[in-house]
C-alpha cells in the first residue's frame, strides 16, 4: 500500500513570486507528487516545469479541452497551466504532477492533470505527458510562469510516495 | 525587485531570494516572446471581428434584417 508523505509546501505571500523551487529533494521515496494551485499576474497561463534547473531535453504530448475546443498537440518544454489575471477573481488552478521513479537513472516521464478554474465557459483542462530526457535523479523542481508572477495564496505541496 | 521562493526540502525552510542574472535574462526573453505572441493573438481577434462586421454589413445591404443575420 502506497504511503503519501508531505515533504514540503509553500504558500505565496503578499509580494508574489517569480518562481517556486523545491530543492534538496531526498531520494528516499519511490515517486513524487506535486500538487499546485496557481494563479499568475499575466493573461498567459503557461507555467514551465524544470527539474534540477535544466531547461533542455524536455518535451510533452497532451490532450486538451480549451473552452470546448478539444485537441491534441506536442511541445518542447514541460508545463502546467495556471489561472490568469483575466479570470474570475480569487480563483486558482488545480494541477497534479505525478513523477514515478524520480531517482532512477531512466528518463523522467511524468503525468500532469491540469485545470484552470473560471466562472465562465472560457477555461482549459489538459492531460499532459511530460518528459525530461535525462538520467539524473531529480533533486530539485522549479515551476516558473512564462509571463508574470505567482500571486498571493498560490500554493504548492510536494509529496513523496513510498510503495512499501 | 522580483524574487523567488526556495523551499529546502532537507530543512523545510522557505526563503525568498532575488533572481539570478541568468533568471532575469530568461524572464526578459520570455516577456519579449509573450509580447510578440500577444500582439499576434490581438491582431487575429481584431481581424476576425472586422471580418464579421464587414460580412454583417454586406448582408444588411442585401436586405437581411438584424434578426435574420443573427440567425445565420
Amino acid at each position: 500500500m502506497a504511503t503519501y508523505t508531505l515533504i514540503s509546501s509553500v504558500i505565496v505571500g503578499s509580494g508574489g513570486a517569480a518562481n517556486i523551487e523545491f530543492t534538496s529533494i531526498p531520494a528516499t521515496y519511490t515517486d513524487l507528487l506535486l500538487k499546485v494551485s496557481p494563479r499568475i499576474s499575466s493573461t498567459n497561463g503557461t507555467v514551465y516545469v524544470d527539474y534540477n534547473s535544466s531547461t533542455s531535453n524536455q518535451s510533452w504530448n497532451r490532450l486538451y479541452n480549451s473552452s470546448g475546443s478539444v485537441g491534441a498537440d506536442t511541445g518542447s518544454r514541460q508545463y502546467i497551466t495556471a489561472v490568469t489575471s483575466d479570470y474570475t477573481a480569487n480563483t486558482f488552478g488545480s494541477t497534479e504532477i505525478y513523477i514515478p521513479n524520480y531517482a532512477s537513472s531512466n528518463n523522467k516521464s511524468s503525468l500532469v492533470d491540469t485545470v484552470q478554474e473560471n466562472n465562465s465557459s472560457t477555461n482549459l483542462q489538459a492531460l499532459v505527458a511530460n518528459l525530461w530526457s535525462n538520467s539524473a535523479a531529480i533533486t530539485a523542481i522549479r515551476i516558473v510562469p512564462f509571463s508574470g508572477t505567482f500571486v498571493q495564496y498560490s500554493t504548492a505541496y510536494l509529496y513523496g510516495i513510498s510503495n512499501a | 525587485m522580483t524574487t523567488k521562493l526556495i523551499v529546502d526540502c532537507s530543512t523545510g525552510v522557505t526563503t525568498e531570494v532575488e533572481l539570478t542574472a541568468e533568471e532575469i535574462a530568461e524572464r526578459e526573453a520570455m516577456a519579449a516572446e509573450y509580447a510578440v505572441q500577444k500582439a499576434q493573438e490581438d491582431a487575429e481577434v481584431a481581424a476576425k471581428a472586422a471580418a464579421k462586421a464587414s460580412a454583417e454589413a454586406k448582408l444588411a445591404a442585401l436586405g437581411l434584417s438584424a434578426d435574420e443575420i443573427a440567425a445565420l
